[in-house]
Formats: C-alpha cells, sequence, structure tokens
C-alpha cells in the first residue's frame, strides 16, 4: 500500500553499506572457491576437488586437534574459576573488588605479543612447561578469562541477586545450595554467551600463541600462518575453509545468543 | 536474617571464590610483567632501553608509522561504520539482517587469516589484479604495502565498531531530530548537529578499542610480510632474530602503556556510562 518512494540518499546509503559488506565477504568466498579448485589460477573450470582438504588434513591434523583440545580446557579453566569471581564481583561491590574488574580486563587491553613476551621471560626457562601444551592454555586462559566474567557479570548485575538470595537463605539454604541452585541458574544465559565467545577467541587466538608455541606445539592459527608462508595458495586456502568450518557455527551462535541482550564487550579481542 | 548478617557469613565463601582467579592473575600476568619490566631495564642500556623508543630513529620510525596507520585506521573505520551502521539502524528493508550478519561475522578471525584475506583482494593471485588488468591493462597489487596493512586493519576494525555505533544509534533520541527538522533544519545539519554529537560517547569507544587493537595487531603484518616495519613486527625481529631480549621487552611494556592508556583514556572521556562495553 505505502508506495513510498526511498530518497536518492538512502540508494547511496544502501550502495555504501553493499559494498562494505563485499569488501568483507568476497575474499572469504575466493579463498573457499581457491580451497576447493583444482588451480586457482586457472579458474573453477579446473574443476572441483577436495584434494587440498585431504592435504590439510593429512598436514595439519595435529594443528586442528591441538586447538580444540586447548579451547575445551580453557573452557573448562574460565568455567571453574571465572564463573565464582563474577558472581563475587557482582555480589561485594567495593573498592577492591573494582580494581580486580579493572585489573583483570588488562590481558586485552595489553597487545597479546606483550604478555606472551612476558611469560616466556618468567617461565620459559622451566622447560617442561615451557614446551608442554599447557604453556600455551595459560596465556588464552589469560586472554579469554574477562570475556567469560563480563558475560556473567553483565547477566548477575541485571537481576536482583540479594532478594533471590535472601529468599532462599530464608529458608534455610546454605550458601552453596544458594550459589548452585540460585545464582548459577538464573546466569545460565551469561555463561552460555561467555563459552561460546572463549572457545572462538581460543581457537583462533594467534598473538600470543605463536610467541609461546614450539615445533611440537602448534595450534590451528599457527599452522595457518605457516600455510600461508610456505605452501601454495591452494593449500592455504584449504585450512582456511577448514578453520572457517569450524569457527562460523560458532559465530552464528553468539549472534543468537547476544540477541535478547547486547553483546557484553565483544569487539576488544585484539587481532 | 538482615542482609549485612548474610553478607557478614558468605564472606569466607566469597573469597574462597575469588581466590582462584588471583591466584591464577598474579602468577601469570603480574609476576610475567614485573619481570618484563625487569628485564628491559636489564640490558647493556639499562633504562635507556624503555626512551630507545623515541631516541633510536629506527624504532622511533616504527612507532610513527604504526600511530598513523592505527590513527588513519581508527579514523576511516569510524566514518565507514557510522555511514553503514546508522543507515542499518534507521531503515527496513529487505536483506537488511542479512547484511547486518555479513558486516558483523569476521568478528573473530585472527589477524593471519585477515592478512590472507588481504593476499586474496590484492595479492599476487587477487581479485583487485585481474579486474584491474581487465580494465587498464596494469595488474596492481598493493597487499604488501602500507595499503595493504590499511586494508586488512579497516578489515578486522569494522565488524567490532558498528556493533557498537548500531547500539548507540538505537538509543539516540528521535525526538530531538524532529525538533531540529521542525525548526527548519536541513538534512546534513540534523546529521551534523544531532546525530554526530549524540554518538560521540560511542565513536570515543570504539574509537579507542580500534586505535589499541591497531597498534597491537601482530597477524595481519606478519601474514603479509610487509616492508613496512609496524611496532609490533618490530619488537618480535628484536626478539627472534636479533636475540635483543632487553629492547624487545622495554619496547613491548611501552606499547603495551599505549593501549593501555588509549583505552583508560577513552574510557574516562566518555564517562563512566560506557565502561561497561569499553
Amino acid at each position: 500500500m505505502r508506495a513510498r518512494r526511498r530518497s536518492r540518499a538512502f540508494h547511496a546509503q544502501l550502495v555504501f553499506t553493499v559494498l562494505v559488506a563485499a569488501f568483507l565477504v568476497v575474499p572469504v568466498l575466493m579463498s573457499i572457491t581457491a580451497g576447493l579448485t583444482v588451480n586457482f589460477f586457472q579458474g573453477v573450470k579446473s574443476g572441483l576437488t577436495l584434494r587440498w582438504i585431504g592435504e590439510v588434513w593429512r598436514l595439519y591434523r595435529d594443528t586442528i586437534t591441538l586447538s580444540l583440545m586447548i579451547a575445551v580446557a580453557c573452557l573448562a579453566v574460565d568455567l571453574v574459576v571465572g564463573v565464582p569471581a563474577a558472581y563475587v564481583l557482582a555480589k561485594a561491590r567495593s573498592r577492591w573488588t573494582r580494581l580486580v574488574e579493572e585489573a583483570l580486563v588488562l590481558p586485552i587491553a595489553v597487545p597479546g605479543l606483550a604478555t606472551a613476551l612476558a611469560l616466556i621471560l618468567a617461565y620459559g626457562t622451566w622447560r617442561e612447561f615451557r614446551t608442554s601444551w599447557l604453556f600455551i592454555l595459560v596465556g588464552h586462559v589469560l586472554f579469554t578469562l574477562p570475556f567469560m566474567v563480563r558475560a556473567v557479570l553483565a547477566v548477575l548485575s541485571s537481576i536482583d541477586l540479594r532478594t533471590l538470595e535472601e529468599g532462599a537463605a530464608s529458608l534455610g539454604a546454605s550458601f552453596w545450595q544458594r550459589f548452585t541452585g540460585v545464582v548459577l541458574p538464573n546466569c545460565r544465559g551469561g555463561i552460555l554467551a561467555g563459552a561460546l565467545m572463549v572457545v572462538t577467541l581460543s581457537v583462533g587466538e594467534f598473538n600470543m600463541t605463536w610467541m609461546l608455541h614450539t615445533p611440537l606445539t602448534k595450534t590451528l592459527p599457527v599452522g595457518l600462518a605457516d600455510s600461508y608462508a610456505s605452501m601454495r595458495l591452494e593449500i592455504g586456502s584449504a585450512y582456511t575453509v577448514v578453520f572457517f568450518f569450524m569457527i562460523i557455527p560458532l559465530l552464528i551462535g553468539i549472534q543468537l545468543a547476544a540477541r535478547p541482550r547486547r553483546m557484553a564487550g565483544v569487539g576488544e579481542e585484539s587481532a | 536474617m538482615a542482609t549485612p548478617g548474610l553478607a557478614r557469613r558468605d564472606r569466607p565463601w566469597l573469597i574462597a571464590l575469588m581466590l582462584p582467579v588471583l591466584v591464577i592473575f598474579a602468577a601469570f600476568f603480574i609476576l610475567p610483567m614485573v619481570r618484563l619490566a625487569g628485564v628491559g631495564a636489564g640490558g647493556p642500556r639499562g633504562l635507556a632501553a624503555y626512551a630507545a623508543i623515541v631516541t633510536e630513529p629506527r624504532y622511533f620510525r616504527s612507532l610513527l608509522s604504526t600511530l598513523a596507520l592505527s590513527a588513519g585506521v581508527t579514523v576511516l573505520t569510524l566514518a565507514i561504520a557510522t555511514i553503514a551502521g546508522v543507515f542499518l539502524q534507521r531503515n527496513t528493508f529487505r536483506g537488511r539482517s542479512a547484511l547486518i550478519a555479513m558486516l558483523t561475522f569476521p568478528l573473530a578471525f585472527p589477524g593471519v587469516v585477515v592478512g590472507f584475506m588481504v593476499i586474496m583482494l590484492a595479492g599476487r593471485q587477487g581479485l583487485i589484479g585481474d579486474i584491474s588488468r581487465l580494465l587498464t591493462g596494469q595488474k596492481l597489487v598493493f597487499a604488501y604495502s602500507m595499503a595493504g596493512l590499511l586494508t586488512g586493519y579497516l578489515y578486522f576494525s569494522i565488524p567490532r565498531v558498528i556493533l557498537t555505533i548500531m547500539a548507540a544509534a538505537e538509543k539516540l533520541d528521535r525526538n530531538l531530530e524532529e525538533a531540529a527538522r521542525s525548526m527548519g533544519a536541513s538534512a546534513w545539519q540534523v546529521v551534523r548537529d544531532v546525530i554526530l554529537p549524540g554518538l560521540r560517547p560511542a565513536f570515543l569507544s570504539a574509537g579507542a578499542i580500534c586505535f589499541a587493537t591497531s597498534m597491537g595487531a601482530f597477524g595481519t603484518a606478519f601474514t603479509l610480510a610487509t616492508e613496512i616495519e609496524v611496532l609490533p613486527m618490530t619488537i618480535y625481529t628484536e626478539f627472534t632474530l636479533r636475540a635483543n631480549i632487553a629492547l624487545a621487552a622495554a619496547l613491548s611494556l611501552v606499547l603495551g602503556v599505549i593501549t593501555w592508556l588509549a583505552l583508560a583514556l577513552a574510557r574516562t572521556a566518555a564517562g563512566s556510562s560506557v565502561a561497561a562495553s569499553a
């Protein structure tokens, strides 16, 4: 019914926005194509193949499994130490907790390269630790913890925690019963959003990991850098396709989880 | 049953729940950072290593080009994200949510992948080269120059900033714009005098994040292996190739202070209202 004619300004902005979106999406589509074609230089007409994906699996399987292992371990640590910490920060509002909250964000504010260098200088001589995957895990935990804490804190600050807890306490619930029976179920949404973010960031972390890794502890992004530098374009592309395949479901999950609320703290992870 | 009683009774529990984070943070962040500062001052130059970033021409050049690149990326990203973000927030049309998804999904791409995206666009076998050869006969390749770095940094900055701008644009008071229009303001005057000032806090917080991320970005420059030395690449070269550990430590600490300051200053300037999202 409303045959409202869009103005010229509308169309100009639409074209602009589409161009920006194309700038972001076209190279992704190109690398997917390159990873699946026989010869990228000759184009798609040279035929489609899964050969490069197979090659990536053969060459870099270990990096994929290591990245998944570190991401899961990182999530576990963040859940066990980060969620309780967020609860304490939400409950005990004081100068001290605010200071802790500020401090925890420092590993995001400081470039990953600096944090990695600091870790190497402090613990690099401890051989067993330096050469184990736990060394990388430590870096990932530092970097992802603030995202978990903030996601949970955002939810806890939006509910009336005190009334809920006093209600439970007046019914005789112990601290532990209140924490597991009242607090945790109420911050499920925040935990989910934080968890998706943590796994996504851990799987993609490069800045720190490049310094922390050893030849035997290569993660997926480390392998990617390696393949971009030393492999033919098709293999680098196929490897990137594998990475997209792992990360895009997580990114969609983040967008869905963030829909009811604003993404808490998204956008600060270093590139 | 009063609240103070409950809070006091819970105190030992709260301390116990907080303790693991504090231990991890002290052992793996504070202690290493103290060590980093010590190593930085413990080289042949002593404390002067911290001044090397301005006194040594090579490092100073690297600092200047990183600052210029980061500032340029920040300004361009804010401009692009504001045009696209306000447009998407203000208009409903078919394909809008698809556009939003496309503009935000590279959010968590690591720097190395972003570098590869630039190679796809502007590298030796890139799309831009193919198009330019068709049009002009010349193959345009700029992935490995300053323009390539700029392209990469825009690539990872736009998705981050556009989310903040859209959230801020949603909260703008439309009545102010109506009032300005009814008093005879042109569309451009509304943008300049009402919308842009309203977005100021978002510009500060998103701009600071964009700037700090660009200053510290390593993966993109690493993949593109450009001839332009950005500070993180300089630090990396000093540490691994020249084994100049004290200097690498000092430079990275200075870089950390710069990025932290940028974020802290923007937060103070924008007021506490954006503290949660900065």
